[in-house]
């Protein structure tokens, strides 16, 4: 790993103005991907930035209405939290379902989102959810949010400060996880909110995108029956060692079925 | 260089470290406690897991930097200078190793989990240690040590 500056500031505007000291910054959240990579040498920036020391990027704060979780907030403290598991149950489950242990008490929502993997699961959830993502200059509607893979709506040294959830009706998130890294294969997040049905489809194509025909079906009939007949097109999804895209399609409709009866037995058991 | 201070096993120790340096390698090379290892080096494994405040994490993936302040246990740090602890005891008891390369994550892994749930199910203990592998035992002895390991440490 080639050396860098290290620094770990205390608040935002610190962090932004030791991004804009190096000639190439990067932000440290968790480090769970970030770290590898830099060992890898896929990245060899000048300095990078400590976010961990910034009070303002920890925590969880719910309304009736909305969650809001702080960018720095790992996974292990949001599968754990009782505001979380209350607001949007799909969501601590999610969070419980990342990687293992040890990365979840590492890893945090911004990281995962700045990230992008396409096979994330955070992802998923933001955009089902329609969340928005709130950095230090704006707020970044879900829906432009993922632009591809591994690429986001962030401005250089934008830094993502909170995400707002829309407290959603019903939802739930199902994956068919890779059983070695844990990643999504493919993983739907279904979700209705205000009485509008969004569902979010990671680790099957090159990002996170909506399957707009399950949406329409689901809109009429919040059944996974109503899901029935509807065919995943494998055209754009990934083929790897992993599965080829007609299973990752296949994948899709099966875990899109389960998310859908998962989210309404949570409602039956509240 | 940044200098850092942190506890390691209740001892206080502080270094310059360069930023790239990794919190095992600190452990390691600079503190000679090689009882934490390095398997995969691609935080995959779980062989490098010491707690960092109490929590697990994988010390090939975190720098040592990040650990400043904190407090740091390895397996030296849990077992007792002479012999085994209880969960050590287990895995000895019920074969949870062969080569024994896995074993200080393995356990170092499973005592947060008994913290957490002294009682943990088979699925609790393995959905607890996906994040650790290993290559000789098939895990089955491994799930039955913990479980072993917890019903002593509950008394």
């Amino acid at each position: 790993m080639q050396d860098f500056e290290y620094q770990k500031p205390k608040t935002v505007t610190e962090a932004g103005d030791a991004f804009n000291a190096q000639s190439d910054g990067s932000f440290l959240a968790g480090g769970q991907t970030l770290i590898p990579v830099l060992k890898q040498g896929l990245a060899m920036p000048s300095g990078l930035i400590d976010l961990a020391g910034i009070e303002d990027l920890q925590g969880i704060t719910a309304t009736e209405s909305t969650l809001t979780v702080g960018a720095m907030t790992t996974h292990a403290r949001v599968a754990a939290s009782p505001e979380v598991q209350k607001a949007i149950p799909a969501l601590a489950g999610l969070a419980g379902g990342i990687g293992d242990p040890q990365v979840r008490n590492r890893g945090t929502l911004g990281g995962s989102l700045a990230n992008n993997d396409p096979s994330a699961d955070y992802p998923a959830a933001v955009l089902a959810l329609s969340a928005v993502v709130v950095t230090d200059k704006r707020r970044i509607p879900a829906d432009g949010f993922f632009t591809g893979m591994f690429e986001t709506a962030l401005d250089e040294g934008e830094l993502i400060t909170d995400v707002e959830f829309p407290v959603a009706e019903r939802a739930a998130y199902a994956k068919f996880p890779n059983p070695a890294s844990r990643y999504a294969v493919a993983g739907v997040f279904v979700a209705r909110v205000d009485g509008a049905v969004r569902v979010a489809v990671t680790g099957a194509g090159p990002g996170v995108f909506r399957a707009a025909e399950m949406e329409a079906a689901l809109d009429k009939d919040f059944q996974a029956d109503a899901l029935e007949g509807i065919a995943v097109s494998e055209a754009d999804l990934i083929a790897d060692i992993h599965a080829s895209a007609g299973y990752r399609a296949h994948l899709i409709g099966v875990m899109a079925g389960r998310a859908v009866d998962a989210a309404n037995a949570n409602v039956g058991a509240a | 260089m940044p200098k850092i201070a942190l506890s390691v096993n209740s001892q206080p120790v502080s270094h310059d470290v360069e930023g790239r340096l990794l919190l095992v390698d600190f452990i390691r090379e600079v503190l000679g406690l090689t009882g934490t290892h390095v398997g995969c080096d691609t935080s995959q494994c779980g062989a490098c897991v010491v707690h960092v405040n109490g929590q697990p994490v994988k010390s090939c993936t975190l720098l040592a930097v990040q650990a400043d302040g904190a407090d740091v246990t390895t397996i030296e740090g849990v077992s007792p200078d002479q012999g085994l602890n209880p969960l050590q005891q287990a895995f000895h008891e019920k074969h949870g190793l062969q080569c024994g390369f896995c074993t200080p994550g393995m356990v170092m892994t499973a005592m947060a989990l008994i913290e957490d749930n002294p009682d943990p199910s088979d699925a609790d203990i393995r959905h607890g240690l996906e994040g650790n592998i290993c290559r000789c035992t098939g895990y089955q002895n491994i799930v039955e040590a913990v479980r072993t390991g917890a019903k002593v440490m509950r008394g």
